[in-house]
């Protein structure tokens, strides 16, 4: 009978106080109107999104803790000023200065306390990190900076000079005329460069990641893994927008179960609403459904360095085995347009007269027997096991294809890991074929051409396909060199034509994005250039 | 009264043993790297290896490393979490008390309803409120939890929005961890509105106590109703009315403490059945405890933590059920002649 003994004071003094605190319903309104609880659907590896380029670690910082040097207009797409107040590029395009913002405060928390605000040394630190192997800060926290590495920036930049301290030029080797477009990028962040020197100076430097500064909107306060990731208002957050007192991420990576605390009031907006869920939001009048095209491609790539796939012949006819209308509308229930090439339709650069596969099992079965593949060849579809806007639902895609591919008398086997090992996996190629996608970071088409399927994207591990080709590498090199719109549109066509004929991937679907919300959050946009951005959302009772 | 404590602890010992050279066993058996299974790091290169594996004793015999993990376990070096990297010990205390928070509120709930009803039903046995309350008993008890609480998120969170249907307290309270218990936390906790802090937590606690508490608290009145007819049938209280004792007298003096005594042993079994089902419950209810925590790692093959957490739950279900025997005992010293310890 022991714990009734000790229980009984407990309970007692629990009723006692809800009866004396005596909680008027407005200090109750008032508090629960000081915080948004966003409920994300997984955790972060870190909150450095030059170190990650999956979309959970940049959605956890690089809006919220972080600042860049330049941003997405999230209306016209266009590069717009942020740190950097202004900026110049030199008429041959290799050279650009740019004017820094003054007084621009970092965070101070528990652990950090800025004597200065942001200037040139910060801007400096935060790009030589990645870019230079023998930097101090480069091999902290893994060293890898799969973005960057995929784009091959770190290589064309020649150097970073400091002209005065808000004052920062950046020399490039060659051309690159989406180089602006990087700087905006959730992945260019700008770190503290005082914050840097304390940590190594105790040691720690691994700290930065894990215990972030920025100039954002939030300050970090508390992370616990599968819980929570608990945010602060930055006082002295340079724009002048209303911030919400306390931000506050609730891992849930159960779709069904985020949709569920959507409508019982436990989170205030979730992320990646399912596609069967979309409808039960659109029917409730307290929820509010934001949709937008989105910048995404979600793919079938297969790995190009395993025999039979490095014959472009079983690719080809592996893509005409599957039926990519049935595949659409089972999985994404109309939320998503059919993709040819890897652009989707919101990008300039969008081909819409692009040659597609379709779907012909006879023709597949035939050009698989003059590749020698036999009847009952067996190969692994990996799908990923979390939710992405470019493919919501990579089970049951590859269920699907299984059985169309059984047809044409191959035999699939589903593979799927934890998110985390699956990656790690596919980096190491242990794939013969996998199901993903790529979100991109900005509007330009050389943000899905060269991360995808470079040759230098494949140790980054962006490259699913392992396809390494000079002629696709030449090509999408040779659009940067330009700044004449049409060109670059031309180049990107025979960029297209290439991959029709070499079918490294299978383009899928650009799907739609989502994002729910309660309605008594004001301020709240979908931002197709990157991460979820909590800057002026306001909740109001 | 000795002798039986001494039963008792050797019993136990050996029982705890037993766990632990299962789940010492489990480094093997789990796949993977065995240095990785004991101690949940991964390795960076074969230098740290070489350093690691001498400094775990893995290069010894079998019964050295054994002898190595027992200390290990009582020094509280319980290894790291493979996936979150953080210290065992310090997740499993955080784990624990809230599966264990659960299942007292529940157990609360089962006496405080259960005990008054199923003597109420006993003294009334064979009656139409009997008959009305056993069958209410018993179909509430043919409930398989995770079901009952699945209906209850439907009903009264997605369909009422009476109570919430996710963890301990809205997430707005910070509410520090320094017992364990949430409402004790809370009391504790400074610089927070308690009124406030109280009623969300009590929202969230509603809907799983309810869930494990509903079943715990059907199978009590059934047991009290047993032992309370059992009791009434018994000579002395016969002989307690033929002089003439009044029913309250009867019933306060006799056939309360009598059948009490025949109840808590049955305690003991439902306090297992109680903390496995907290267990599933808080599944669903995204409950921070144990069993939340087990599931999480059996989905990401976390095996260091697979291999504690086992350990952890059956050490406490263990030392649980002893303790109520041994209390049992305490109240009950007639059972020491005739029965040997038990688990």
């Amino acid at each position: 009978m022991s714990p009734v003994r000790t229980f009984f004071p407990v309970l007692f003094s629990v009723v006692a106080a809800i009866v004396i605190s005596g909680c008027t319903q407005s200090n109750q309104d008032a508090f629960y109107r000081s915080g948004i609880i966003y409920c994300s659907e997984s955790n972060p590896i870190n909150f450095n999104p030059q170190l990650d380029t999956s979309g959970t670690t940049s959605d956890a910082s690089s809006h919220q803790i972080y600042g860049r040097l330049l941003d997405f207009n999230p209306d016209t797409g266009r590069i717009e000023a942020s740190l950097a107040s202004s900026w110049m590029v030199s008429d041959n395009g290799l050279s650009y200065e740019f004017q820094l913002r003054k007084g621009v405060a970092f965070h101070t928390t528990d652990y950090f306390s800025p004597t200065r605000t942001f200037n040139a040394d910060d801007v400096i630190f935060s790009i030589d990190r990645w870019r230079l192997p023998s930097h101090p800060y480069h091999n902290v926290s893994g060293g890898r900076y799969a973005y960057f590495e995929s784009l091959g920036i770190a290589d064309n930049i020649q150097e970073v000079t400091r002209i005065n301290s808000y004052r920062v030029r950046i020399t490039l080797i060659n051309r690159d005329s989406s180089f602006l477009a990087n700087l905006a990028t959730d992945f260019s962040v700008i770190l503290s460069e005082e914050y840097a020197k304390q940590l190594m100076e105790k040691g720690i430097p691994e700290r930065i990641d894990h215990y972030p500064i920025g100039t954002g909107p939030f300050k970090f306060q508390s992370y616990r893994k599968d819980h929570y990731i608990r945010y602060k208002r930055h006082e002295d957050f340079w724009r002048d927008v209303p911030l919400s007192e306390r931000l506050i991420y609730d891992i849930t990576p159960k779709s069904s179960l985020r949709l569920a605390k959507l409508i019982t009031g436990e989170c205030d907006a979730i992320a990646f609403p399912g596609q069967t869920e979309v409808e039960v939001i659109r029917q409730r009048d307290q929820l509010e459904l934001a949709e937008k095209p989105g910048l995404n491609i979600g793919f079938w790539a297969f790995n190009t360095q395993k025999k039979p796939f490095d014959n472009p012949d079983v690719r080809r006819a592996l893509a005409f085995a599957i039926d990519k209308n049935t595949l659409l509308e089972a999985v994404y229930f109309d939320s998503a347009v059919r993709a040819k090439t890897l652009l989707p339709t919101a990008s300039w650069a969008h081909q819409r007269d692009a040659d597609d596969t379709a779907y012909n099992p006879v023709l597949a079965r035939k050009l698989l027997n003059d590749a020698g593949v036999p009847e009952g060849f067996r190969m692994t579809i990996w799908a990923m096991p979390v939710e992405r806007a470019y493919n919501p639902n990579a089970a049951k895609m590859a269920e699907l294809m299984q059985r169309y591919l059984a047809d044409v008398g191959i035999r699939a086997e589903i593979v799927t890991y934890d998110w985390t090992t699956f990656r790690r996996h596919l980096r190491e190629g242990l794939h013969d074929s996998v199901l993903i996608g790529w979100s991109a970071d900005s509007g330009d088409p050389d943000n899905f051409y060269r991360p995808l399927l470079s040759c230098g994207a494949i140790p980054s591990g962006t490259n699913r396909a392992m396809w390494c080709n000079r002629k696709y590498d030449q090509l999408i090199n040779a659009a940067l060199k330009t700044e004449d719109i049409e060109q670059r549109k031309q180049i990107y066509q025979q960029v297209n034509s290439l991959l029709y004929e070499q079918l490294p991937l299978v383009p899928l679907a650009h799907a739609f994005r989502y994002q729910a919300h309660n309605a008594s959050l004001s301020g709240m946009t979908i931002n197709p250039y990157g991460g979820i951005n909590f800057s002026g959302v306001e909740k109001k009772l | 009264m000795i002798n039986a404590l001494s039963r008792y602890t050797i019993l136990f010992t050996l029982t705890l043993l037993v766990l632990a050279v299962l789940s010492f066993a489990l480094i093997y058996l789990f796949p993977g790297d065995p240095l990785t299974n004991l101690t949940g790091l991964v390795p960076q290169n074969d230098i740290q290896r070489e350093a690691l594996i001498r400094q775990f004793k893995l290069d010894q015999s079998y019964p050295i490393q054994f002898y190595h993990y027992l200390q290990q376990l009582f020094l509280g070096n319980w290894g790291y979490s493979f996936i979150s990297g953080q210290p065992l010990r310090e997740e499993i205390g955080i784990a624990m008390p809230a599966t264990f928070e659960l299942s007292t509120y529940a157990m609360v709930m089962a006496l405080l309803i259960g005990v008054p009803v199923g003597c109420y039903a006993g003294l009334k046995s064979y009656t139409v409120s009997d008959y009305a309350i056993n069958t209410a008993s018993i179909f509430s008890y043919s409930f398989p939890v995770f079901w009952l609480a699945l209906i209850f998120i439907m009903l009264f969170s997605l369909e009422a929005g009476i109570a919430p249907l996710s963890g301990r307290i809205s997430l707005l309270f910070e509410i520090p961890n320094v017992t364990g218990f949430i409402l004790i936390d809370i009391l504790l906790a400074k610089n927070i509105n308690h009124g406030l802090a109280l009623i969300d937590a009590a929202r969230h606690l509603v809907l799983p106590t309810m869930a494990i508490g509903l079943i715990s608290t059907a199978a009590m009145i059934r047991i009290t109703r047993r032992s309370v007819i059992d009791v009434m049938n018994s000579p002395f209280i016969t002989a307690a009315r033929s002089r003439g004792l009044s029913n309250r007298q009867i019933f306060m003096r006799h056939i309360l403490r009598n059948a009490l005594l025949a109840i808590l042993p049955l305690m003991a079994i439902q306090v297992t059945t109680l903390i496995t089902n907290a267990m599933i419950v808080e599944t669903l209810f995204s409950w921070p405890g144990i069993g939340n925590w087990l599931i999480n790692a059996i989905n990401q093959r976390d095996y260091p933590a697979l291999r504690i957490g086992v350990l952890a739950v059956s050490t406490m279900v263990i030392t649980l059920t002893v303790l109520i025997d041994i209390l049992n005992r305490l109240i009950d010293p007639s059972r020491e002649k005739f029965e040997r310890g038990t688990i």
